[in-house]
């Protein structure tokens, strides 16, 4: 019995290693997802954005008891930052969402960005078709949240939940930082706090003023209290809205076909970078080209379009 | 890409205090281990349902509420029923002598006595990941 065997039998162990298996991108893991890609392409993907400590976590908790419900299957992932220096990371998004069992709907993995920077780990994206292919029925990427936009969310999603807080700023700033580009649903959390009202009406005007038609999703903004599990309701049903709208007017197969070509580059842009850019110093002696160009005898740009052409020959 | 060390670090029981571990957690990170951690009064049950969801080498957890004569047996149970021995169970806490050897006969593979420098912990859990070897077939 394989581990792919019993990961189409359904067994959560098996997924979870064949999610490791993926993340290490250990031997034949390109063609494991090949496999698993066969397979994907039923979930809906949602995604939820916005700085550290804006209730991200409590809200994703909040949202995965909504679905229990409805009975839905949800896999989540949550990002977290893997150290530059020593490759280490502290996985803590589970301390605000430990109480699903194993044997329940709702599968939680946390994931490191392992040297990633768009806000996803390296992975993510590999390992939200493992859960699309494992079957369920909605997958949820919780990103980092380092404050600046994390646009590798995008390409991950097809709903993006961006969660911002009364003192996040106000609607200018959000709109410069390019929320207003990646936001399908504004949250307001913590609209227990003062001021929440104001950042809300803020970003609705902000909102009015962009150039829409009625191929354009008006983008709702949501106050919500996470903790006491207030207005989820309508967050769930403003991301189904939103589905069910990007669905009729054909934008979710525009995304999708643009996802799987953005995909398609991202293969091969590893793969060469893999092959050549990372094996530099084995394919030539870098030293010695170096020494060439203190010496004033060649340049970088010269260089760099013989060994280009090298490779080209490989 | 190597093998990344996963680890799952847990409080179970009612006590609250949670520095220990959390120096614990700090220092695993700063070895380069990717350290999930899930909090305070974690059932067995919890805890072995993360560590399976997060397919962790090991887990270990802290106890100084003097139940660790069930706590530990408790997770090392679940484990067992959930067909996932293969993963270590480690933890530190207020244990006498007597109690931490009966433990490590049961399977608990270290108990760390208060005070133990973290370097311990963390070669303790390099030289386990060395003789944890994986023989499944993948595809
Ligand atoms: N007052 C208030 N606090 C909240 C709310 N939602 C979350 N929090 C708190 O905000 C902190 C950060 O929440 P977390 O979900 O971890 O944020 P994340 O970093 O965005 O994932 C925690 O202490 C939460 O309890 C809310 O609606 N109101
Ligand atoms: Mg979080």
């Amino acid at each position: 019995m394989t581990v792919l065997e019993n990961f189409y039998k359904g067994d959560k162990r098996a997924l979870s290693k064949i999610i490791s298996y993926i993340e290490d991108r250990r031997e034949g893991y390109r063609e494991l997802l090949g496999k698993l890609y066969s397979k994907s392409g039923n979930a809906i993907r949602i995604g939820v954005t916005g700085p550290p400590g804006a209730g991200k976590s409590t809200l994703v908790n909040a949202l995965l008891h909504r679905f229990l419900k409805e009975k839905k299957k949800v896999g989540v992932i949550a990002v977290d930052p893997s150290s530059p220096f020593t490759g280490g990371a502290l996985l803590g998004d589970r301390v605000r969402m430990n109480e699903f069992p194993l044997d329940g709907d709702i599968y939680f993995r946390s994931m490191a960005t392992r040297g990633a920077s768009g806000g996803l780990a390296a992975s993510t994206n590999n390992v939200l078709v493992a859960l699309d292919a494992f079957g369920f029925d909605v997958t949820i990427v919780e990103t980092v949240g380092v404050g600046q936009v994390e646009l590798d969310i995008i390409d991950a999603c097809d709903s993006v939940v961006v969660a911002l807080v009364p003192d996040s700023g106000d609607a200018v700033q959000t709109m410069k930082a390019g929320l207003m580009e990646i936001a399908d649903v504004f949250v307001v959390n913590k609209a227990d706090r003062p001021n929440s009202d104001r950042i809300v009406t803020d970003l609705r005007t902000a909102l009015e003023f962009k150039a829409h038609d009625e191929n354009t999703w008006m983008i709702p903004v949501i106050p919500t209290v996470a903790v006491e599990k207030k207005n989820i309701e309508e967050l769930y049903n403003k991301i189904f809205e939103h589905i069910a709208f990007i669905k009729a007017n054909k934008q979710y197969e525009a995304h999708r076909r643009l996802q799987i070509e953005k995909k398609i580059i991202a293969i091969l842009r590893s793969r060469f970078e893999k092959e050549f850019v990372s094996n530099l110093s084995e394919i030539v002696n870098l030293d010695n080209i170096i020494e060439e160009i203190s010496l004033g005898n060649t340049n970088p740009y010269t260089v760099g379009k013989e060994l280009y052409e090298k490779f080209h020959k490989l | 890409m190597d093998k990344k060390i996963r680890v799952l670090l847990a409080k179970p029981g009612l006590d609250g205090h949670d520095r220990g571990i959390k120096v614990i957690a700090a220092a695993l990170r700063d070895a380069g281990m990717e350290v999930i951690y899930t909090g305070l009064r974690q059932t067995p049950q919890m805890i072995v349902d993360a560590a399976i969801q997060e397919d962790v080498d090991a887990i270990g957890v802290s106890i100084l509420s003097g139940a660790h004569m069930t706590l530990f047996p408790a997770i090392l149970d679940v484990l067992k029923e959930k067909n996932a021995s293969d993963i270590i169970l480690f933890g530190g806490g207020i244990i006498p002598d007597d109690d931490k050897a009966e433990l490590e006969k049961m399977g608990v593979a270290k108990v760390f006595t208060p005070g133990a420098p973290t370097e311990e912990a963390i070669s303790f859990l390099r030289d386990a990941m060395k003789s944890k070897k994986s023989d499944e077939n993948i595809m």
